[in-house]
């Protein structure tokens, strides 16, 4: 049987959802926090559930890489993810189940591509925290194995225009391996939208008083982007999206979301809009592209 | 030195290929010995703790100081993973770094003392203890580098090592831990064929490590931001400025380049700085500068978002730019580049992104596209929204007037004005619907002035506007 993308999701990893959220892997504890985005995290995660996935696929600009494309190639990681940005809210403690078969998959259709790939084969290797925020909170139960790609960050060196087409050219590799291995996967595209922020953060981090967009630009851009998923206008987004990440200083430009609409063959339907929030003054929407919703599937 | 707070310093690259893999590449193998000359010669100082500034320990909520008595791990890089694990072990002068955290809290920044089981020590810092301290013969003090500041704000963060050092009676070894050219190749390469990733990041390493060889940290430093643009240097090479805050700001060094290699395409360097003057903490009150010093100096830092939330206006005049301390001669440096600076209108309507009002460049002033809106409201003139603010009407006259008055303000705040205009491009949201009356107005203000024209139907600007015009003007 054909593999299929059952749907995918903009999974941004602020730490401070998992903070907030209290959940036992995390050390630190929180009294509240960034609910809006949480709740929404909290309706997407039902959906994912309800399509019972084989596997999830994450693309993180956490994992910066130069040399190609990375991937996890062996079936079970275990250790300790503590942010070096936050880290006295996210000291978190993961295991993982990888799917190394998928991972050599997608990596086989990104080297007939022409790209670069390295597999990563150092049980030591310390999984990043974009990621492990992203697939606990679409995921707390971790019942779903994994397959973590790198954001290659070379394109950084030329421009926009090229990092997008590399993180499409990632995207298409992708698809074509999910296909051939007649696997059910969720995509997980970890990003932020805008993403400039505070250099200062309240005694209490959850104290929302405290938080509000870093400038008033970044949220027309962010609502911009936002309008046009739910209008299903992912061809023009991604057009637009060298400009997105460069005026709005968005995350998007690690290659995440291109990736992931690409992967999806750019959907035309509208996406689900679970929420947005800021956190540290930056721009963050959880948002699903899911067929099934779509035709009442 | 008798007297001085620093008795050697050194700028190192913390690329893991020199402690994992000296054997694939010449390169890295002749880095690794020159590595060896720098821990020889560091066992050698009569110094109290060894205290480093990666540029791959990044912090966001100002500055981070490493307060775990002994943090212990295993490392593995990101990115160079293959090459193997690194167990490390710190021994970290936690009273310094609190001595430290409260010297950076007097300047206003956010500090934060860190002490988590785990903790991520960065690759470079690792790299560079391992190197040149293994065996913890110097306690370690280690300070992020904050992705955001600016020069000022770095060179203070250097100072104020100095008076923590001062304070707290102890002298030190500084490690600056940066590549120069931070260019890599993206491709899988042959090791021993590794060369810097281009002949222009080479030259301009070349013309660094001249100015350091020679001792002249101030006048490098006074250089990192061409060089950061130039030859896209470590963080913008911005762990210069630390480094010259915590030495001084002088020239008073004996330089000796130890080695300089490609490790991966960019450009790696071991450089030995000793003093030839005492080193001594400059005191808080006198690292603030004068009021034109600081307004200056604020203008040349300003970030691109900066640039776009304040109102202010930079001709070239007006720019007080305060003399680098040369003592010696000065190096030989490119050609002054053409005149290259942004406006940002007090007047005009606030840009929505990351870009100023216009940009000089040369002799010809370039006009970011401008829409209606006025300055410092959100409103539109000519457009009627409802309650859920749609627009439920415009009028492309009065929007197309607005543009036009727009764009006259902004070349009349950088010296120029409406009849200097040379070219327009002017993009409409509704060609069929909107022409004539855009054009009507454009006549009325431009038909002495026939700039060149080109007008184009788009579907969508980035507010509800109707009209937005790209203009390019003679100063």
């Amino acid at each position: 049987m054909k593999g299929q993308i059952v749907a995918g999701v903009l999974s941004p990893h602020p730490p401070h959802l998992v903070y907030a959220e209290n959940p036992p892997q995390n050390e630190p504890r929180a009294e509240c926090g960034w609910e809006v985005l949480r709740w929404a995290y909290e309706r997407c995660r039902t959906n994912i559930k309800a399509l019972k996935p084989d596997a999830l696929i994450v693309h993180s600009p956490h994992w910066p890489t130069v040399v190609g494309h990375h991937f996890l190639g062996l079936p079970h990681f275990k250790g300790l993810s503590v942010d070096p940005i936050f880290p006295h809210l996210f000291r978190y403690h993961y295991d993982v189940r990888v799917d190394v078969e998928l991972s050599k998959a997608i990596m086989g259709q990104c080297e007939q591509a022409g790209m670069s790939t390295t597999l990563v084969t150092n049980p030591d290797f310390r999984l990043d925290y974009g990621s492990i925020i992203s697939l606990h909170l679409i995921n707390p139960d971790w019942d779903i194995p994994v397959v973590f790609i790198s954001s290659n960050q070379a394109a950084f060196y030329f421009s926009n225009e090229v990092g997008n087409q590399v993180a499409a050219d990632v995207g298409h590799a992708t698809r074509r391996a999910v296909e051939a291995s007649g696997k059910r996967c969720v995509l997980l595209a970890s990003n932020s939208l805008s993403h400039r922020h505070f250099v200062h953060e309240p005694d209490i981090p959850e104290d929302m008083s405290f938080e509000r967009i870093h400038h008033h630009g970044q949220y027309l851009w962010d609502m911009k982007i936002l309008d046009m998923m739910r209008r299903g206008q992912c061809r023009e987004l991604l057009d637009i999206m060298p400009e997105f990440n460069e005026m709005a200083s968005a995350e998007t430009k690690a290659g995440a979301l291109t990736w992931m609409l690409e992967a999806m063959e750019v959907p035309s339907y509208p996406a689900v809009v679970h929420g947005y929030g800021t956190v540290i003054g930056t721009g963050n929407a959880v948002v699903e592209w899911n067929p099934s919703l779509i035709q009442g599937a | 030195m008798e007297g001085s707070l620093i008795s050697k310093a050194y700028i190192v690259s913390g690329m893991p290929q020199v402690l994992l893999a000296p054997d694939q590449s010449p390169a890295w193998g002749r880095l690794r010995a020159a590595y060896q000359a720098l821990a020889e010669d560091i066992q050698q100082q009569q110094a109290d703790l060894i205290l480093y500034y990666s540029t791959q320990w990044l912090s966001i909520l100002g500055y981070t100081f490493q307060a775990d008595p002994k943090p212990e791990w295993v490392h593995v890089d990101q990115n160079w993973h293959e090459l193997g694990s690194i167990p490390y072990q710190f021994l970290i002068d936690t009273d310094f770094a609190a001595s430290y955290a409260a010297e950076v809290d007097q300047l206003g920044y956010k500090t934060r003392l860190i002490n988590y089981r785990g903790f991520p020590i960065d690759t470079g810092t690792i790299v560079a203890q391992k190197l040149l301290n293994p065996n913890n013969r110097l306690p370690a003090a280690i300070v992020s580098c904050n992705m955001y500041s600016e020069k000022e704000e770095t060179t203070r963060i250097g100072q104020a090592a100095a008076r923590a050092l001062q304070k707290s009676g102890k002298k030190a070894v500084a490690v600056l831990v940066s590549n120069l050219s931070n260019r890599f190749h993206i491709e899988k390469i042959d090791p021993r064929q590794d060369k810097v990733s281009s002949r222009k990041d080479d030259e301009w390493n070349r013309k660094i490590l001249d100015m350091l060889g020679a001792g002249d940290v101030e006048d490098v430093a006074q250089t990192v931001r061409e060089f950061a643009r130039q030859a896209n240097g470590d963080q913008k090479f911005k762990g210069m400025w630390w480094l010259n805050g915590l030495l001084g700001q002088t020239n008073q060094f004996e330089g000796h380049i130890h080695g300089y290699e490609p490790v991966w395409g960019a450009g790696a360097a071991l450089v030995a700085l000793t003093p030839t003057a005492p080193v001594v903490a400059r005191p808080l009150e006198s690292t603030l500068g004068s009021e034109e010093g600081s307004q200056a100096e604020m203008v040349e830092e300003l970030t691109d978002f900066e640039r776009v939330t304040r109102p202010v206006v930079q001709p070239s005049s007006q720019l007080v730019i305060p003399a680098p301390v040369m003592r010696k001669a000065p190096p030989v440096m490119p050609a002054s580049p053409l005149p290259d600076y942004e406006i940002v209108s007090k007047t005009s309507a606030e840009p929505v992104g990351t870009y100023p009002h216009a940009r000089r460049y040369g002799d010809l002033l370039f006009l970011s596209g401008i829409g209606p809106r006025k300055h410092g409201t959100k409103d539109i003139p000519g457009i009627v929204f409802d309650a859920q603010r749609k627009v439920v009407s415009y009028d492309i006259r009065v929007q197309t007037q607005s543009v036009i008055d727009n764009i006259k303000k902004i070349l009349e705040e950088a010296g120029s004005s409406l009849e200097k205009v040379i070219d327009v491009q002017a993009f409409l949201t509704n060609m069929a619907q909107d022409f004539p009356g855009y054009n009507e107005v454009y006549n009325e203000a431009f038909k002495h002035i026939r700039p060149t024209r080109t007008t184009v139907e788009v579907g969508a600007l980035p507010t509800p506007i109707a009209v937005e015009f790209k203009v390019i003007a003679r100063p």
